[in-house]
């Protein structure tokens, strides 16, 4: 009896030490994100592709030990539910013992995912929210908040510049085109917290860009049908619709404005818009839909290209921005390689200094570890719909841009 | 007008069986997604035509909604919490199951009818026309049934009074079946021709339930009449609120809301309905 018990206990210690050592060959990556839906979908390709293309050279180089990156897939369903976004990170750090956190996609999510990894002094590389306050966070408290940075997107404020930007654009093409001065622009935003900016920011400066702002439509983000408000922005006499839609209203809003003959274009932020499956979605009426985008066949970096590739033969169809995870990986990899620890507090001054050139921009950070926006850095792509195609149009100094289109009057 | 005619059909089913069986269906909207989710696999899918994927759809989701009764509702229909608890266990588990095997996709239906209508100025795609039209005739069906067939005697004799009816001998529960049928069916309609207008997602339930009680309350719980015109004014007062109020396009839910806790304070009744002092 005794024996049999002392040789139980010597298994169960073998076992025990065996299963540490395997986990000291790791470096445990937690992806979160809300699993059932695309975004989630993409964070998880994005991280496989880069824990695939690590693994296959041999893994991270941690102060002269080699070790293998671990995925731990995380289902935030954070689109449902913010308690269910911070009980997923709560576990993957306390119960799978993650040494690093990526993924995150809706801000008011990320904000309390962020108070978690925070408490537990994680780094937390977020892969989907714009919300200014992740970063003012870091500004406000740095010792609390120095752990988490932003890979994609940039922050809200500097989105709005990148929407000016193009908006800018198709306002000289709209003026050139139809002979008008001032360009009608509808705001159509979606009530969430994302937008409050966002809005703001636009109302207060179209008119500086000699644009009339005919009025600002508000719609739940999971509005299915935007007749009313589609009907009232026709009658305002809008060339312009600027879109700020991260829900189903995106796919409703491209259909309905096609079924309805609109001669207005639809410019903005179209998270719906930015998928491959919108077009079939919308039915096939989303023409000249047009949204801010993060990856296209074009050479934002000399990485894009490839990577845009290989996503789209491994999983049929191209990423989305929240595929970032790939480059979120491998700038932690950089840093782990640099500092030769996976230590976080080691980590932080590393990454701060860090430029890295990712599949579709060319990252670096700020004080409050947002990312430095620049058109043809981070500033991202637009893209339009065109005969069932995306299609790039800017920047348009940018290899692979073609013309963007309007409905013919 | 067309979400009008969309929410009638809703709340004319809702309102059916409600006042027929007493039973409170949180689950009736998520008959309406699962009819949605049939329609597009069938038509999208397996590439049957739009009559015959619209027909199966409708006609599967209605004898579902028969097995659901008899195995979920019926065994607790005598408690009223129980059947508004066991329904709303319903209708998640409807959502998560579209959830698991569609994923979170938000899904589109090429139309049946191409083209729009020029309208008081006011474009007006056919689609949205077949709407009015199907929830017209879907509705008149509902009356001749109910006026012009012994089944709708039946049905009007067990919702005037129960205990009669079954004293009388009618088989109070096949009444309450069919009712439940009838009831399920002008649900799946409604998700089979909105199906080509909205998106087909696991959660696209929610926001018409929230509507639709909105309107039985105003038009009167359990009156047919009442259900009707209350889906027409909850139809207008939301396109009021987005012309009116833009920037709070987002608030027509909370609006209808607010209509029916209003309709519950000064006149719980609603507009048709039977004051709950002198029911039954």
């Amino acid at each position: 009896m005794l024996r049999s018990f002392t040789a139980g206990l010597a298994a169960f210690a073998f076992a025990a030490v065996a299963t540490s050592g395997a986990q000291a060959q790791t470096v445990k990556i937690a992806i979160l994100g809300p699993m059932a839906f695309v975004q989630g979908e993409n964070h998880w390709a994005g991280a496989e592709m880069a824990r695939d293309e690590i693994n296959k050279a041999g893994g991270i180089n941690v102060g002269g030990k080699r070790m293998q990156v671990e995925l731990i897939r995380a289902d935030t369903n954070e689109i449902q539910s913010v308690p269910d976004a911070t009980n997923a990170i709560e576990r993957v750090i306390t119960r799978d013992k993650a040494d690093f956190l990526i993924g995150g996609f809706r801000s008011e999510a990320v904000l309390a995912m962020q108070e978690v990894a925070m408490d537990y002094k994680k780094i937390f590389l977020g892969a989907g929210a714009a919300h200014s306050k992740l970063g003012a966070n870091v500004e406000a408290n740095y010792d609390r908040y120095k752990y988490w940075f932003r890979v994609t997107p940039v922050k809200d404020v500097d989105l709005v510049r990148t929407l000016f930007a193009v908006l800018g654009t198709i306002g000289h093409q709209i003026r050139t085109e139809l002979k008008t001065d001032t360009p009608k622009v509808a705001i159509l935003a979606e009530k969430a917290v994302w937008t409050e900016a966002l809005v703001g920011a636009a109302q207060k400066n179209l008119p500086a860009l000699k644009m009339e702002v005919v009025g600002t439509w508000q719609p739940s983000a999971t509005a299915t049908d935007v007749t009313a408000e589609l009907s009232a922005i026709d009658r305002a006499g809008a060339h312009i619709v600027f879109t700020m839609l991260s829900g189903p209203v995106g796919i409703s809003v491209g259909r309905q404005m096609g079924e309805r003959n609109m001669k207005a274009v639809a410019w903005g932020i179209n998270v719906e818009g930015q998928k491959d499956e919108f077009w079939q979605a919308a039915a096939g009426k989303a023409q000249f839909v047009s949204t801010l985008d993060t990856y296209a066949e074009v050479e934002m970096t000399p990485k894009t290209i490839p990577f845009v590739r290989a996503f789209k033969d491994r999983f049929k169809k191209a990423p989305t921005y929240n595929a970032a995870t790939y480059d979120a990986i491998m700038i932690l990899k950089a840093a782990i390689e640099q500092a030769g620890t996976t230590n976080a507090d080691k980590l932080v001054p590393v990454l701060e200094k860090i430029e890295h050139v990712g599949s579709g921009s060319v990252l670096t950070w700020d004080k409050r570890h947002d990312l430095v926006w620049a058109v043809g850095k981070t500033a991202g792509i637009a893209v339009q719909w065109q005969d069932g195609k995306k299609v790039p149009f800017w920047p348009p100094d940018v290899k692979g841009m073609q013309p963007f289109k309007m409905p013919a009057r | 007008m067309v979400n009008g005619g969309v929410y009638a059909l809703l709340a004319i089913g809702f309102s059916l069986i409600f006042g027929v069986a007493r039973i409170v269906n949180i689950a009736h909207t998520a008959f309406y997604m699962l009819a949605a989710y049939c329609f597009y696999t069938l038509l999208v899918k397996t590439g049957l035509g739009f009559f015959l994927s619209g027909l199966i759809a409708v006609g599967g989701v209605t004898a579902f909604s028969v097995i659901c009764y008899r195995l979920v509702i019926e065994p607790v229909r005598e408690h009223e919490a129980a059947v508004l608890i066991a329904t709303i266990a319903l209708a998640l588990i409807f959502q998560e199951l579209m959830l698991f095997t569609f994923g979170g996709h938000f899904l589109g239906i090429p139309s049946t009818l191409e083209g729009a209508v020029r309208f008081l100025g006011v474009s007006i795609p056919y689609q949205r026309l077949l709407i009015l039209v199907v929830a017209a005739v879907m509705l008149a069906a509902v009356w001749f049934v109910l006026y012009r067939t012994r089944l709708g005697l039946a049905i009007r004799a067990t919702a005037n009074d129960l205990e009669v009816a079954n004293l009388m001998g009618m088989n109070v529960h096949r009444v309450a079946m069919a009712t439940v049928a009838i009831s399920v069916s002008l649900a799946a309609v409604a998700g089979v021709v909105v199906a080509p207008v909205y998106v087909v997602d696991p959660f696209m339930w929610l926001a018409p339930l929230v509507t639709m009680l909105a309107i039985v309350v105003l038009g009167g719980l359990g009156s047919l009449k009442g259900s009707l015109i209350g889906a027409l004014i909850i139809g207008y007062v939301e396109a009021i609120t987005v012309f009116a109020v833009p920037a709070g396009a987002y608030l027509k839910g909370a609006v209808a809301l607010l209509i029916m806790v209003i309709v519950l304070l000064v006149r719980p009744e609603g507009l048709f309905g039977v004051a709950f002092e002198e029911e039954r």
